[in-house]
């Protein structure tokens, strides 16, 4: 039996828990405001709000109901478009109407949704707001009215008084009257943690595989690894970091002591999806999904990670990233086994960490070729060196020997291009939907000349990369 | 004046095909389609998939009680494959089951064994091999040959665009169930209702007349709906038909992708002869369609092509030629724009070649040959009310063009890894469906007894804002409270007979036969209301809902009027009806006046491009468009910013890509890009031109839907441009999309790759 709020109604059901919740909003509960539009993550039109209890905090977000499980949103707050409407439009809807935000109206209720989220989370502003609305299509406007409706909705809310903000938001018109009995209404519902480990199928965040089976996740039963989870599994001891398994790419992008560790984490996450599949993508459905693209395989192989995985009986043990991945889509890990978590050690004063991804649409798509660096640097000279690269290979890979080339020298043009002439020897890309086999390679020599440039653009330069390669 | 759906839009109470309530007993249906691009069918078993539990039937075309045949302009299209296979999707067989969970399941236990045969995809080896859909078309003015000798400069080249996927985020269906007396009632989601309702009658052998098509709404079509819709609601219908029972089909996202067709691609060959001071005196282009493996819609969109091969310029001898290739690809289809992107993107590339060779900025002679006030395009028609000059130097004042000009250069010298590029895309687009009888609506109004006013088109609602601009037009007419007017549904029982909306005209048309229906309804009103008030009918006006006599309000109310008029037993129905006037063309010499006028703008579009990765942004998209006197500024000018979005989604990431044996592989949202809202320009902003509006404008208020699409064509040059400020010796072909591996290789092509990377 799941039991969730679906906006002001508790529901108990006993439908599969591999069922989307896309299907159960619109044929169960009879709920035509959510829309479908492309059962893959991709659109956002299916767009719903995610209410947990964090901490005994309620906690708002979005995520796509096409690709979330039912039995991932057990003891969860679920908000559709028809849960926000009230006597009135809500300020949101009244900005997207008068500025003409919408078209043929399909995707609007996923927009609106994505927007109400926006004025529920802690974010302020109107780069936050538009980044709301990152994983949501519109085929008809061209987004811009859109955005002045957002810029508008921004203003609002940072008009807001201070206080408590469901409060607020009720006060000022922005949500329902009932919003405010959710917190005490979800601690009445019991965690069900052993119903939730009957099946052999591990499901993370379901973003992979809702996409790739979801009839199979439909018909079988499976394990939920995020129902009942409570905190976000980053922890620090000394100048290591671990991060659960469960941890989504959300939890990783918004942690503030990683934040301080990585300035330009945010950035590079906002390169990863959308905001509603952050919300949902686990770091271990990213790792063990093996796609040779993963965003978090590569970021974290320059970390040089060691994968901690638990499998039957409790048993543990230990896999260096860099030897996690044994061939295309092929894991040095058992059906069994489940990630626990990742290992890192932080980096330091000396060291110079970044992450490069180029896909054919900068946000919200798979990368052509990712690549990430990680170098620790003393007294000019490269003491310890992790590169790692992604769609160059069957795996998220590891370049071992331009790593091992690294070591020991000092950063000069001559130096960064013999560490990619030794890269271009080890990856073996394939001509495919992402881009032709030269393209990959052309870019991968791009993205490892921008690791340097960005590092010390004063020494290093395009052009002098380039006169020197013509020599 | 907001439009009228956007209150049941933003709270999701707007109702899509997706969202009927279902009938008892609805069965979901699903299309089975051939694995292969080009063979035979030697056997098909369906035995084991029928037989899997939940399934009720499969269909196939032995099951056709009418005519397999669904070509709307050439008859060389099937409901269902029977003997050969001409793509890969192409329906074979429908299952019909009770949920679509067993229909999806049985589909993959149909077993077809084929005697497959070389896949044809390229447009140019069709052409060969002398596949064509239909004989091709040429388009002749001046003396070309003589030309070429009176040229100073002459250029050859190759410009190729790639097919656009409409990727509407509603994906088409249908859903249909029996009336009494063996009728059908369907629920189409379909540009052209009456072309559903006649397919439909053709396929089942069933007179018009049993066929009811309605249509709420569409989310999103962009034409991909206007052809294309046809085959699911045929097969909802024969699966409702033969089991008397509510069918419903609602294609997945990758059944849509992969079985219906896109915007056409191209491939075309130009020779370009300037004279010295920048004339272009000759322009000579062939047209390679990539037509598909069925007619559709092709031979009016290639028409199309032919009309705009000058886009804004006026050239004095050209010859045009276009050839329709059957390939095995899905039958392409009608998209924004309906052919006219594809050949302004051709003489776009000729001249920028031109320029490039010249070493001087593509605008001097883009200024240099826009079209004038009575120039003659080369199919016949004189152009009047041009707006070419005068929205291409509006662009430069309003916009300070020169100044940015100068700026980029700057940016340009000062960034050695981020490079700024501009264009200027003028646009002349001309209105009317080129096919002439198409050019006629019709239109019903009923006042009902309390004053409210009911109002029944052939257009259909997509997002255009077509509903919130005839409600306008009846509202203005009758000067009566927009909230007294109501937009009926698009009914074929109610109005028969319709073109699809389509051709930026679906306001053009039925607002016209509105207008007709509104002035006959009003000439019996004011009958009534000389009757009452004792006066000639001459001086009776109503504003406001109050009747006025000599311009002084009388205690006669609107309501009051209508009860008047009931009770005096005057029709308050009436239908209007509307042929564009003037309008004709002779295919033979291919002379005429295809056009009720033509609409004129002009872009300027700045690009910034990433060097170091190859990815760039539109930065500004800067605008003077000429909407005559628009009815609605606000949804004329969504229909802008929507357009260019898409025009530049065309120009840069959107890539269609098929395999060399047909296979469509960019065939989810995660392989096909469409732009999001990172990816569309940080500005665009539009200023609206001041002009009066043509006569053949509703109101004089120009056609919108599509003429702004072509202003992403600029951005295709901006980026262009942007490449060559970093690598002037880059080789770049003018091959749409510039994606951004296109971009990367060509940023390193040439001397600046040197061998080892
Ligand atoms: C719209 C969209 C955009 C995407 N964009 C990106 C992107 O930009 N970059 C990118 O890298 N990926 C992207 N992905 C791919 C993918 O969804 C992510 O990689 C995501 O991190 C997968 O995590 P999940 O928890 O959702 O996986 P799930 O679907 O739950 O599982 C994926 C696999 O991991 C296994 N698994 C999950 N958790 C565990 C565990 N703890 N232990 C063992 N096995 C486990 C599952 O059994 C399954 O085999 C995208 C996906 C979608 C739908
Ligand atoms: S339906 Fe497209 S994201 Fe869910
Ligand atoms: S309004 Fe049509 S997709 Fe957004």
């Amino acid at each position: 039996m799941i039991s969730f709020i679906l906006n002001d109604k508790l529901i108990h059901t006993d439908k599969p828990a591999g069922m989307a919740l896309l299907d159960f909003i619109r044929n169960e509960a009879n709920l035509k405001g959510t829309k479908s539009g492309c059962r893959e993550g991709d659109c956002g039109a299916c767009t719903v709000i995610e209410g947990q209890l964090k901490n005994g905090k309620l906690i708002y977000g979005i995520i796509v109901s096409c690709l979330t499980p039912l039995g991932n949103i057990h003891g969860k707050h679920i908000v559709t478009i028809e849960g926000i409407n009230m006597e009135t439009p809500s300020p949101v809807q009244t900005a997207l109407v008068e500025h003409n935000g919408t078209q043929c109206g399909f995707c609007t209720p996923g927009f609106v949704m994505s927007l109400t989220a926006f004025l529920l989370s802690d974010e302020h502003g109107f780069e936050k707001a538009r980044e709301a609305i990152d994983g949501n299509i519109c085929r008809c406007t061209g987004y811009k009215s859109i955005e002045r409706a957002a810029l508008e909705i921004s203003e609002m809310k940072s008009g807001l008084q201070a206080g408590d903000k469901l409060n607020r938001l009720e006060q000022n018109g922005f949500i329902p009257v009932y919003f405010l009995s959710i917190p005490d209404r979800l601690k009445k519902i019991q965690s069900n943690r052993e119903e939730s480990h009957e099946g052999k199928l591990i499901i993370g965040g379901g973003t992979d595989l809702l996409v790739q089976q979801p009839d199979e996740v439909f018909e079988g039963k499976a394990k939920f690894l995020r129902r009942n989870r409570t905190n976000n599994g980053i922890t620090f001891r000394s100048d290591f970091c671990s991060i659960g398994g469960e941890a989504t790419v959300a939890d990783i992008m918004q942690s503030e002591v990683l934040q301080q560790y990585f300035p330009k984490l945010p950035y590079y996450f906002k390169l990863i999806s959308s905001t509603p599949v952050r919300n949902m993508a686990t770091l271990a459905g990213n790792l063990v999904n093996a796609s040779p693209i993963a965003d978090l395989s590569i970021f974290f192989l320059a970390l040089n990670a060691d994968v901690h995985l638990t499998g039957e009986n409790h048993n543990k043990r230990t896999v260096p990233l860099r030897k996690f991945f044994i061939g295309y889509k092929k894991l040095n890990k058992t059906d069994n086994e489940i990630v626990e978590k990742i290992f890192f050690q932080l980096p330091d004063e000396n060291t110079y960490f970044n992450f490069e991804k180029v896909s054919k649409r900068q946000y919200l798509d798979i990368a052509s070729v990712n690549s990430a660096i990680s170098l620790k640097i003393k007294n000019n000279v490269i003491v310890d060196a992790h590169v790692s690269a992604g769609g160059v290979s069957p795996i998220p890979l590891y370049l071992k020997t331009a790593s091992a080339f690294l070591i020991n020298k000092e950063i000069n043009v001559e130096n960064i291009i013999k560490a990619n002439t030794i890269a271009q020897k080890e990856i073996s890309p394939i001509s495919d939907i992402r881009g032709s086999a030269d393209y990959k390679r052309l870019l991968l020599r791009q993205l490892t000349f921008t690791h340097f440039i960005e590092f010390i653009p004063d020494k290093i330069s395009i052009t002098k990369l380039l006169q020197t390669i013509k020599i | 004046m907001n439009n009228i759906d956007a209150i049941g839009h933003v709270t999701g109470q707007s109702v899509y095909l997706d969202d009927i309530p279902l009938q008892e007993g609805t069965l979901h249906a699903l299309a089975f389609g051939s694995d292969i691009a080009n063979g035979k069918i030697i056997s098909l078993d369906v035995q084991t998939a029928e037989n899997f539990s939940g399934v009720i039937k499969i269909f196939t075309a032995k099951d056709i009680p009418g005519e397999n045949r669904i070509g709307g302009i050439i008859d060389d299209e099937v409901l269902f494959a029977r003997d050969e296979v001409l793509y890969i999707g192409q329906p074979i067989a429908l299952i019909v089951a009770k949920d679509d969970y067993s229909a999806r399941k049985a589909r993959k236990l149909i077993k077809v064994t084929y005697e497959e045969r070389e896949a044809i995809t390229d447009p140019r080896e069709a052409k060969e091999k002398g596949l064509l859909l239909f004989p091709p078309r040429t388009f002749e003015s001046g003396n070309i040959e003589d030309a070429w000798s009176k040229c100073d400069h002459v250029f050859e080249g190759r410009a190729d665009t790639g097919g656009q996927e409409h990727l509407y985020i509603e994906t088409q269906g249908a859903y249909v169930y029996p009336l009494e007396n063996e009728n059908l009632k369907v629920h189409s989601s379909t540009q052209g209702p009456t072309v559903v309702q006649k397919t439909i009658a053709r396929v089942l052998g069933l007179p018009m007349h049993r066929i009811e098509v309605s249509v709420t709404r569409l989310g999103g079509a962009f034409g991909g709906k206007e052809d294309q819709a046809t085959a699911w609601a045929c097969m909802a219908a024969l699966a409702s038909r033969k089991l008397h029972k509510p069918v419903k089909i609602s294609l997945s996202r990758p059944d849509d992708m992969v079985m219906t067709g896109k915007r056409h691609p191209y491939s075309s060959d130009f020779r370009i002869g300037l004279t010295k001071d920048l004339k272009i005196l000759a322009f000579e282009t062939t047209l390679f369609q990539n037509g598909g493996a069925a007619t559709d819609l092709s031979p009016a969109i290639i028409g199309r092509s032919l009309f705009h091969i000058t886009n804004s310029y006026h050239i004095p001898n050209v010859r045009a030629t276009a050839y329709s290739c059957k390939t095995n690809l899905p039958p392409f289809t009608a998209f924004r724009g309906f052919g006219g992107p594809q050949a302004m993107f051709v003489i776009e590339a000729a001249i920028a070649k031109a320029a490039e060779l010249l070493n001087i900025p593509a605008r001097i002679i883009q200024e240099k040959n826009l079209i004038k006030e009575n120039d003659v395009f080369h199919y016949g028609q004189t152009a009047k009310n041009v707006h070419a000059a005068k929205s291409w130097r509006e662009v430069l004042n309003q916009f300070q063009v020169e100044n940015n000009t100068k700026e980029i250069e700057d940016f340009n010298a000062q960034n050695p890894t981020v490079k700024k590029g501009l264009a200027m895309m003028p646009v002349c687009f001309g209105i009317s469906f080129t096919k002439i009888p198409m050019n006629q609506a019709r239109a019903l109004i009923h006042i009902y007894q309390d004053g409210s006013v009911g109002v029944s088109t052939g257009a259909v609602e997509m997002g255009q804002g077509v509903n919130t601009k005839l409600l306008q037009i009846a509202s203005q007419f009758f000067s009566i409270s927009p909230a007294k007017v109501k937009i009926e549904t698009t009914n074929t029982t109610r109005v028969a007979n319709t073109s699809p909306t389509a051709a930026s005209s679906g306001a053009d048309l039925n607002g016209n036969a509105l207008l007709d229906a509104c002035d006959k309804l009003l000439l019996r009103l004011k009958k009534t209301a000389s009757k009452t008030l004792k006066t000639d009918i001459g001086s009776i006006e109503i504003i406001d809902e109050i009747v006025f006599v000599s311009g002084k309000a009388t205690s006669l109310k609107w309501k009051k009027l209508i009860e008047t008029a009931f009770l005096d037993r005057v029709s308050l129905s009436a239908v209007g009806h509307y042929a564009t006037p003037v309008i004709y063309f002779d295919k033979t010499v291919e002379k005429g006046r295809p056009f009720a006028y033509h609409v004129y703008g002009t872009a300027a579009i700045t690009a910034k491009l990433d060097c170091l990765r190859g990815i760039y942004s539109i930065e500004k998209v800067q605008i003077v468009h000429d909407f005559g006197n628009s009815l609605n500024l606000m949804i004329d000018l969504g229909q802008v910013e929507g357009a260019v979005v898409q025009g530049i989604g065309w120009m840069t990431m959107e890539e269609l890509r098929f395999s060399k044996k047909g296979e469509l592989l960019s065939n989810s949202l995660s392989t096909y890009k469409v732009p999001d809202i990172y990816a569309a320009p940080e500005t665009i902003e539009c200023k609206a031109l001041e002009t009066e509006g043509p006569e053949l404008a509703v109101l004089r208020s120009k056609a919108v839907g599509e003429p702004p699409l072509m202003y992403g064509i600029g951005a295709y040059f901006a980026l262009r441009n942007a490449i060559r400020a970093f690598n002037p010796e880059a080789h770049i072909g003018f091959d749409a999309p510039l994606t951004p591996e296109k971009v990367l290789l060509s940023l390193y092509s040439v001397t600046k790759v040197a061998g080892t990377m």
